[in-house]
């Protein structure tokens, strides 16, 4: 706060302190096509699907707020020798995400009993059309690649829930 | 040498150094400001840290179409922008770069002019807030008339001290009387100078005639393409004058402090710009725009008494010296 007390002009003077010594320290910008960002982890990119693990059992697309998700599916018989009679075996016809309508909440990855859905950091799928936001199963599954591995766990942290509960089966 | 050689040799140096000058000021302009706010500024036109921007900038202009307003008095709307550029071209041509005739025109009435031709620039100002026939503009105008009706006169009464410190009106003459116990006996005289000179050239914090976040853009509303390029370029012409005044006249224009003056006088003088010309950029930087009263107020019961005193006591020593 500047008192009465103080002498006239140095407010002035620091103005001039601040922006000269800004001068002199790198600067922040980003030259991002040319250079690419540095992303914080867990980054909101694009949702991509790992499609091999994906039973296309409908959860995700019942949860999505936006009803951005679109997925067809049919069944196929599978006959295993030896087996009483021909197994069931859910096939993936189609599965989409119109990003046009998805606002990046993340639930259908949080729904996804199978880990199939994934956050991408990847984020350069601007298009010229609206309707070109809407990705199949084959653009998602490329962006699969782009999924980093998970964050080390905090080594102060709980144990995961799944680790807590294998050792108190153990014992 | 015949007349007429020395006579375009002198005019086509004045010529390239108003064409390359505030082209120089402009870029530093764009770096340093944006350096000052963490920024980078322009990096692609040119490949090498944006160096052409501001001819990019130009090319972009010239293609830009040139809009008159229905309502507008087209003639002296188109008129404005050179009227605005004249005035700093004239005063170019009596600052001195270096002894012994390094100027474009010695003048023994030099001081006398250049106040009266910037005192020029207000006319330009005018017929551009008039004859834009918008609100903005002519508050933009009025602001302007009362911004530079007041500082004229600190600016010319600090000049004046100068002049009486000097014995004499023209720049060369001024420059070569200078001593360099005159930073301190003038001292007062060039921060009235420089604060009114900044005033007198609307630069921010001074723009209250352009102040974009109150009149959009003040007397340059309704200006496109070309005409607003001149009045850009007007504003850039406009720092190289006041910091080669300010050098000319409280900075020793081309003495030094190794000697040498007759042969490096000019790079001095160039140095002494460029480094007035920093602050000016520094300024803009760090200062909000003033209020409308602050501005008058700073003008009226700041400059006017310092200038005034500033004179007394230049008297009171040429008296003494005597």
């Amino acid at each position: 706060m500047v008192g009465m007390s103080e002498v006239p002009g140095v407010g002035l003077a620091k103005g001039l302190a601040v922006t000269l010594k800004t001068m002199t320290r790198r600067s922040h910008t980003h030259q991002y096509p040319d250079v690419e960002p540095d992303l914080p982890p867990r980054s909101r990119g694009v949702i991509a699907l790992f499609e091999e693990n994906c039973t296309s059992c409908m959860l995700c697309a019942r949860e999505c707020p936006d009803w951005c998700i679109y997925i067809d599916s049919h069944k196929e018989e599978v006959v295993l020798p030896g087996a009483a009679r021909p197994r069931q075996r859910p096939v993936l016809d189609r599965f989409a995400i119109d990003f046009s309508l998805c606002m990046y909440c993340g639930i259908c990855i949080e729904a996804c009993p199978f880990d199939a859905l994934y956050w991408s950091p990847e984020f350069e799928y601007a298009e010229y059309d609206i309707r070109e936001l809407l990705h199949e199963k084959e653009t998602l599954r490329e962006w699969m690649w782009t999924v980093p591995a998970p964050p080390a766990h905090d080594p102060n942290g709980e144990p995961a829930k799944e680790q807590a509960a294998a050792a108190a089966r153990q014992t | 040498m015949p007349v007429w050689l020395e006579l375009t040799i002198r005019i086509a140096g004045v010529v390239v150094a108003f064409l390359t000058l505030p082209l120089i000021v402009g870029q530093a302009e764009h770096k340093v400001m944006a350096h000052m706010q963490g920024r980078l500024g322009p990096m692609y036109a040119g490949a090498f840290h944006g160096w052409a921007q501001l001819i990019a900038d130009g090319v972009k202009f010239v293609q830009k179409e040139s809009v008159t307003p229905a309502a507008a008095d087209a003639p002296v709307f188109k008129l404005a922008p050179f009227v605005a550029l004249l005035p700093y071209l004239v005063v170019l041509l009596v600052i001195p770069l270096g002894p012994g005739g390094l100027v474009g025109q010695s003048l023994d009435i030099g001081l006398f002019l250049v106040l009266a031709v910037v005192g020029l620039g207000v006319v330009s100002v005018l017929m551009a807030s008039w004859a834009s026939a918008n609100k903005y503009s002519l508050l933009g105008g009025l602001r302007a008339a009362a911004q530079l009706l007041g500082y004229e006169l600190p600016f010319v009464l600090a000049a004046a001290s100068v002049a009486m410190a000097a014995g004499t009106l023209s720049l060369t003459g001024i420059v070569e009387a200078w001593r360099p116990w005159w930073l301190l006996w003038q001292l007062p005289a060039l921060v009235v100078f420089f604060v009114a000179g900044l005033a007198e050239i609307r630069r921010p914090p001074f723009d209250m005639p352009i102040a974009d976040s109150e009149l959009v853009f003040g007397y340059l509303t309704e200006y496109t393409g070309l005409r607003f390029a001149f009045f850009l370029l007007a504003e850039y012409v406009g720092i190289v004058v006041i910091a080669a005044l300010t050098t000319v006249l409280f900075l020793g224009g081309w003495k030094g402090p190794f000697g040498l003056d007759t042969e490096l006088g000019w790079l001095w003088t160039l140095i002494k710009i460029f480094a007035v010309s920093f602050v000016v950029i520094w300024l803009r930087v760090a200062y909000p725009r003033l209020r409308e009263d602050q501005l008058q107020r700073l003008c009226w019961l700041g400059l006017v008494p310092l200038a005034l005193l500033q004179l007394v006591l230049t008297a009171g020593v040429k008296v003494w010296l005597t």
